[in-house]
């Protein structure tokens, strides 16, 4: 069967004043139907970005480079004309944001939100668009939804925000929902509402959930499969419990040791030195040699390609063929 | 602080419009202040029979309908123009900076009672303003009219300063400095002023631009720059009746308004520019 | 609501007192007294001007001459004009309004209409050749003395092309019993060239401020999140974001009233427009000061007017001022 989404060395390039950057340099992966895959990295290692790409938003003057491959059910998404673009964007990929406080438009109600939505992929009149407003308020468990339909998204509390974006995001039933850091702007108790709002609505309706996140702490437990961003590049990728038993590239350990842990013993953390180099001048070699305890002589000349090191288990990292991980 | 104003104005001279106003304002002082050595003296004996005479050699902006070349003309307002805008500009500018500054730094009943005066100020049009104090003054020097130029130009000023004065007196560097026991005149000198120091270049170079058309204005309405001192509004005042038969008359000196103002702005807008990219 | 309006109705009562007071301070701070001039062009005794004097309260102490000023000021009446003695300043006024609000409105909706769309189009062609060039031209419109460019308009296609009217607001030949369309028409005709030179002076600000406040707002989430939605762009653009971005370009009416004011003492003067501009100029002229000063005067209470105007549609349009 193939995978719902394919992702193919996808290239994104900015130009600047200091010359050309390159934030998403030759990402590859997939999401299958129902999968929740997360996209885990510090922030500028382009996962963000690499997001936004899915439905053709990167902000000019970014572009993505020939070669790139996005593949929705087997259709390529970069070959999309406006007009078929914009049937899928929001109709079969949902799209939810870190920040649901700017992520709402100020000035309208959020039934008009919502239905504007509902409306912009379906024929329904504005009384069923406001039903289904209704519905979906429910479903994403707002309390009293018939009252905060005519409500200003500045009457709201963060949480509850968050919960509206995911109703606008579901409002078409997409196949896939992508979420970019949607709790980081949340309090921590929000934060695991919204967690598992998004589990149970993926189970509920076969959803595939691709999370993007700084945090592997939420990751655990919830993610099918971790692929693990750095300086633009993914450098490690396993289902969640091998990553996180058999943790292999030194990054990947890295962050891994800066996670405060509820549980076990460990409590000392420890952060990763240095921090991640600017997308104009990634390091010749490895591009984390230059952050690396473990590295290698020919880590500063040779760029390791993905090498496996277990079951689905890969990584961009010359100690996988050292078979030292 | 000056040098984070050379930075700003290196930063204004990256962007295209910016070098171009740089290079006219620099131009056209040039020119105005070294072309009256260069030129047909002014003040020689105009063959007055010969009236308007239309460009052409001798004249390149023609004579008007003394016979006076339009072009000496010109230069000789240009010197008064600029001249004029740029004291008041001066002027104006201090007078914002110290007023700004004493309604943000000691707040209070002195902060309202300026504010509110400057809110009534602003809702009196600046031309008004300028009828009410210049009009009935039947003989008035250059320096009056420097003087309420500068006075009317300075409440915009004075709320920005004071806006910025209010944001940095909260800022984290200024409250280590007073709680390191430096007093307010330190204060204002080596934390304020440089943080200020931008936002008014931008508004004076803008204001320049304002106090040129304000004055031609006046001049126009024969109540600015008085005659026999040249100005460029003037001269398009003596020039009306002749608009069907010299139109060149009138041309000339407005085009040396719209050039200068538009220089002027095109570089307050590159410095607005280089203060905030966000602008852009 | 309620409670929003007075305390901003308020504060334009008070900004008003203040303005009174400055005027009348003002007025008191010039060297010279109206009346002197008025004596010499009349060859006046010295009683008439001392009956005058007291007739214009100027032999009063400036403590009674302020009380009465303000006063008469709150109350209608800013006082007798020299120039046109024994004529009241508030009747003149009053006379030269109908014009002045036709003219202003006019440039008003031309302005923002024009403003607003190309200033919108520039956003949305942001560092394109088109927004650069838009840029410049509108520059140097606000560059040109708004006189001169009346006159050189007027040169142009009033006197080289003999296409438009350059003078006054009706044609005095025209029939006097001409249908109710041929008047209206002749009164446009008059119009076309003072408005056309006050727009393309003032135009300027309007387009920057729009080409600003919507670029500012295409930068946030929530047009991203709209886009991400599948919202057609065309939607995305007017309804999300330019919604947002008319805030600001309301906010300019304040700031740009005094502007258009001013623009229109020298355009209307050029044109003969009868307007509260060419009466301002007039008495420039003749140094007819209780005029100047009751132009002054209502010129600024106009613009405290548009200020709460647009305070007021700002109300209405922003929610979140309106639960404030």
């Amino acid at each position: 069967m193939t995978p719902l989404l394919e992702v193919e060395d996808l290239r994104i390039t900015f130009p600047t004043r200091h010359g050309t950057s390159h934030p998403v340099d030759g990402v590859s992966f997939s999401v299958a139907r129902g999968e929740l895959l997360a996209l885990v990295g510090e922030s500028g290692c382009g996962k963000s970005l690499t997001s936004l790409a899915l439905l053709r938003l990167v902000p000019p003057p970014g572009q993505i480079q020939p070669g790139s491959a996005i593949r929705l059910d087997g259709t390529d998404v970069l070959g999309l004309g406006p007009e078929e673009l914009r049937s899928i964007r929001g109709r079969r990929i949902g799209m939810i944001f870190q920040d649901p406080m700017t992520s709402l438009n100020p000035v309208f109600t959020i039934a008009d939100q919502i239905g504007e939505s509902v409306r912009a992929h379906q024929k329904v009149s504005k009384r069923a668009a406001r039903a289904r407003a209704l519905e979906l308020l429910q479903e994403v468990g707002i309390p009293d939804p018939t009252q905060r339909l005519d409500v200003y998204p500045h009457q709201m509390s963060g949480g509850m925000r968050q919960r509206v974006m995911i109703a606008i995001a579901l409002a078409s039933e997409p196949e896939m929902l992508i979420a970019d850091e949607p709790t980081t702007a949340l309090d921590v108790t929000v934060q695991a509402q919204i967690l598992e709002l998004l589990d149970g609505l993926r189970a509920a309706r076969g959803m595939a959930v691709l999370l993007i996140t700084h945090d592997l702490g939420i990751v655990a437990g919830r993610a099918d499969r971790v692929a693990v961003m750095y300086a633009g590049r993914l450098v490690e990728e396993a289902a969640t419990a091998e990553l996180f038993a058999r943790p292999s590239h030194p990054y990947t350990k890295g962050l891994l040791a800066s996670v405060p842990r509820i549980t076990g013993a460990v409590t000392r953390l420890t952060p990763i030195a240095g921090t991640v180099p600017a997308p104009t001048a990634w390091p010749a070699g490895c591009r984390f040699h230059p952050r690396c305890p473990a590295a290698l002589p020919r880590c500063a000349t040779d760029d390791p390609p993905a090498l496996p090191v277990g079951n689905a288990h890969r990584m961009r990292c010359w100690l996988a063929e050292a078979g030292r991980a | 602080m000056t040098g984070s104003l050379w930075r700003l104005m290196l930063r204004a001279l990256t962007s295209p419009s910016g070098r171009l106003g740089a290079v006219i304002i620099a131009l056209l002082t040039l020119f105005v202040f070294v072309a009256p050595w260069l030129l047909p003296d002014p003040s020689a004996m105009p063959d007055l029979m010969a009236g308007a005479v239309p460009p052409g050699a001798g004249h390149p902006f023609g004579t008007d309908q003394l016979n006076r070349d339009v072009l000496s003309r010109v230069v000789s307002g240009g010197q008064i123009s600029l001249s004029v805008a740029g004291l008041a500009v001066l002027l104006a500018v201090t007078l914002g900076a110290l007023v700004g500054g004493l309604a943000g730094f000691y707040g209070g009943w002195l902060d309202s009672a300026l504010m509110r005066m400057v809110d009534g100020a602003l809702a009196i049009p600046r031309l008004f303003l300028l009828l009410l104090l210049v009009a009935v003054w039947e003989q008035m020097p250059l320096g009056a009219l420097v003087l309420v130029l500068g006075a009317t130009g300075w409440f915009a000023t004075s709320r920005i300063v004071r806006g910025e004065v209010l944001r940095l007196r909260e800022a984290e560097f200024v409250l280590a400095a007073t709680a390191l026991g430096a007093g307010p005149g330190r204060i204002i000198l080596r934390h304020l002023l440089p943080n200020v120091a931008g936002p008014i270049l931008v508004a004076a170079t803008l204001g320049v631009g304002d106090v040129i058309l304000l004055e031609a204005g006046l001049s126009y309405l024969g109540i600015g720059v008085r005659p026999p001192t040249p100005s460029w509004g003037g001269m398009i005042l003596d020039a009306r009746p002749l608009l069907t038969t010299a139109p060149w008359t009138s041309i000339f000196p407005g085009l040396a308004i719209a050039t200068t103002v538009l220089a002027v702005n095109l570089l307050g807008d590159a410095l607005r520019g280089a203060l905030d990219p966000r602008s852009a | 609501m309620t409670r929003w309006l007075v305390r901003r109705t308020l504060q334009a009562v008070v900004t008003f007192v203040v303005v009174t007071v400055l005027l009348f301070v003002l007025m008191r701070l010039t060297p010279g007294d109206p009346l002197e001039r008025l004596a010499g062009d009349r060859q006046m005794s010295a009683e008439a001007v001392a009956a005058l004097r007291h007739k214009f309260g100027i032999d009063q102490p400036i403590t009674t001459q302020f009380t009465s000023f303000v006063a008469g000021a709150l109350a209608g009446d800013l006082g007798v004009s020299i120039e046109h003695y024994p004529t009241k300043v508030s009747t003149l006024v009053l006379s030269r309004l109908p014009a002045s609000l036709l003219l202003g409105g006019t440039v008003l909706l031309l302005t923002f209409g024009i403003g607003i769309a190309l200033g919108v189009f520039q956003a949305v062609k942001r560092r394109s050749r088109a927004d650069r060039w838009l840029t410049r031209a509108s520059l140097t419109l606000y560059a040109m003395p708004s006189f001169w460019l009346g006159l050189v308009l007027a040169w142009f296609f009033g006197i080289r092309l003999q296409l438009l009217p350059v003078a006054q607001m009706h044609d005095p030949l025209l029939d006097p019993d001409a249908s109710w369309l041929v008047r209206t028409g002749d009164v446009l005709r008059h119009l076309i060239l003072p408005a056309v030179t006050l727009t393309a002076v003032s135009l300027a600000a309007v387009m920057r401020y729009q080409r600003t406040a919507l670029l500012e707002v295409l930068r946030l989430d929530f047009v991203l999140a709209a886009r991400a939605r599948g919202i057609p762009e065309r939607q995305v653009l007017w309804r999300h974001a330019w919604r947002n971005a008319l805030f600001p370009v309301v906010g300019l009416l304040g700031l740009w009233l005094p502007m258009l004011v001013s623009g229109s003492v020298f355009v209307e003067q050029v044109f003969n427009w009868p307007g509260l501009g060419s009466l301002a100029a007039d008495a420039v002229g003749a140094r007819d000061y209780p005029v100047i000063l009751g132009t002054a005067m209502l010129v600024s209470a106009q613009v405290l007017l548009g200020g709460l105007l647009a305070d007021l549609a700002y109300y209405a349009l922003d929610p979140r001022v309106r639960q404030a």
